[in-house]
């Protein structure tokens, strides 16, 4: 684990965040904090806001009231500096299939302004990094889904995030796919310490890889703490599971999920084949 | 694990490295120029298959209307007044199509991640109305040939086939960032589709493409002042034939309409992500 210094700002400050759409309230008076260095996961089911909590947290969605700080910068005042802190895969499947996986990773170089003597050299490695160097000149449609989902962390790693925003990273993907993208995510913040904060509703993945999580539902933070803390709370066997169970009521997964998050992951599976 | 990284991290995340907005601008102008240049390459059926359009307007209606000698043309050959006509319309038809890509780039979430980027909206906007001129210049060169080897008479000037450039870039730019517009209000390729064919035609006809000006009935003259498009071939025709044109006017026209367009369509640009 990288040393956390008492000065530096937390790498993500939510303060009572709200956001409602029409008449559906996505996000409720939420508030956590992601600790540099950290992995943060928000978990939950389908509709339980974890996606509009991110795209608050990004500056692509500006709260209704609340607070969202990067790093100590306001993502409503300072929206283009916290851009240039945050590396971000949204949960779809969203490189550009008509381009080489090079050319899409040169486009987020150019995109965040990297020197133009770096961009070669910065593109090269975010794709060795990744594991895809190999394919680099291939159009990225007859990419794997999990080649896809590698493509795009070396999209965002290419400013050197200090925080990486990951939207269900893991989704659709088939388990070997899936621990492979997590190795490098894993690796990733051991080298460079990158704080990261992601979503999933795989409550395997969550218990393993986060140090500290919080369970959302409805729209509102129901707990929080690390994997153990949260099952300990319940009794002495408990899964993080039964965790979920105690605090969101049985319905987990049919409940929520908008016709608008159905279609994505519909789609997301489509694209993976 | 994986290799370490080379360059020390702090290098380039640097949030006080903030650029100037115009740079910031014209460096996404490039990029996006960039990206089409590269789509281009990798895929060329829509440039060959979108040739065939004007290369029917000129053969098939030029000729025949040459024949009948029905529509004044200034002393020139009617093939040679139409054909600026018919580049303009071909760059015309690429962007007036363009908000299609923008609204599969949301559908895909492209946009989404496009948007997370420091990447103001107006700069997005203006790449890709700018990435779409680049199409639309290789599809008006395509045209260009074409009526060079059809016998239109185009006397060979390099300043003049630059400005040309520039005219087509910013036509094309405005056409795109409407497209961008209706995109943003209709949010679907399909709504975008129909509203694309419907408003092409009245744009041609409602402009100098085909026939002078003075011979449009008056409501219709009236109509055209508002038309970009007869800048655009008013200008074409100046620089490319050499027949009379208002220059300053033209380019003060398609300024004005590019800067509009990319103002609009960037206040739109959210409707598109939420």
């Amino acid at each position: 684990m990288p040393v956390t210094e008492e000065s530096e700002p937390l790498a993500v400050e939510a303060i009572d965040i709200s956001k409602r759409f029409k008449d559906v309230v996505a996000v409720d008076r939420v508030s956590f904090e992601v600790r540099p260095g950290e992995v943060f996961g928000l978990l939950g089911p389908n509709g339980a806001g974890k996606t509009t909590t991110i795209r608050v947290l990004v500056t692509l969605l500006p709260p209704d009231s609340g607070q969202a700080r990067i790093f100590g910068l306001d993502a409503v005042s300072q929206t283009m500096a916290v851009r240039r802190l945050i590396g971000y895969v949204p949960q779809q499947l969203s490189a550009d299939g008509s381009l080489t996986g090079w050319e899409n990773v040169m486009l987020f170089a150019r995109l965040y302004d990297l020197p133009r003597r770096n961009r070669k050299a910065a593109v090269a490695e975010s794709l060795e990094l990744m594991g895809i160097a190999d394919a680099r000149d291939r159009l990225v449609s007859t990419y794997s889904g999990g080649m896809v989902r590698r493509l795009e962390l070396a999209q965002a790693l290419i400013n050197r995030p200090r925080l990486l925003v990951l939207d269900e990273p893991t989704i659709g993907l088939d388990p070997i796919a899936r621990t492979e993208v997590w190795e490098r995510v894993l690796s990733l913040r051991q080298e460079a310490g990158t704080s990261i904060l992601l979503t999933t509703h795989y409550m395997e993945e969550a218990d393993q890889l986060c140090d500290r999580l919080a369970l959302m539902h409805h729209g509102r933070i129901q707990a929080s703490g690390t994997p153990a803390e949260l099952k300990a709370s319940i009794g002495a066997e408990a899964t993080l599971e039964d965790v979920f169970r105690h605090y969101a009521g049985e319905h987990l997964v049919d409940e929520g999920g908008s016709f608008k998050d159905v279609r994505a992951v519909r789609r997301t599976a489509r694209r993976l084949g | 694990m994986y290799g370490q990284f080379a360059v020390p991290r702090a290098g380039w995340a640097d949030p006080g490295r903030a650029a100037a907005w115009w740079r910031l601008l014209v460096s996404r102008i490039l990029t996006f120029c960039w990206v089409e240049v590269a789509k281009i390459r990798h895929d060329r059926t829509e440039l060959y298959t979108r040739a065939i359009q004007p290369a029917l307007w000129l053969v098939i209606f030029g000729e025949t209307f040459s024949a009948l000698h029905a529509i004044p043309s200034g002393g020139r050959p009617y093939l040679d007044f139409m054909a600026p006509g018919v580049i303009a319309q071909s760059a015309l038809f690429v962007a007036i199509f363009y908000g299609i890509q923008i609204i599969w780039e949301r559908d895909a979430g492209i946009l989404t991640k496009l948007l997370a980027t420091p990447t103001p909206a107006a700069a997005l906007i203006a790449g890709k109305a700018f990435g779409a001129s680049v199409r639309s210049l290789l599809q008006a060169s395509v045209v260009v040939v074409l009526s060079a080897l059809l016998g239109v008479h185009m006397p060979l000037n390099p300043l003049n086939y630059a400005v040309a450039i520039v005219v087509i870039v910013l036509g094309a730019a405005f056409f795109s960032t409407l497209s961008l517009t209706i995109a943003g209000i209709v949010l679907n390729r399909d709504r975008l589709m129909g509203i694309g064919q419907a408003i092409t035609m009245p744009l041609f006809f409602a402009s100098n493409a085909l026939y002078p000006i003075s011979v449009m009935p008056w409501w219709l003259q009236t109509l055209s002042t508002i038309n970009p498009l007869r800048y655009e071939i008013d200008a074409l025709r100046g620089l490319l034939i050499g027949t009379p044109s208002n220059l300053p006017e033209d380019f003060a026209v398609l300024v004005v309409a590019c800067v509009l367009g990319i103002t609009t369509s960037s206040r739109l640009l959210r409707r598109l992500t939420q």
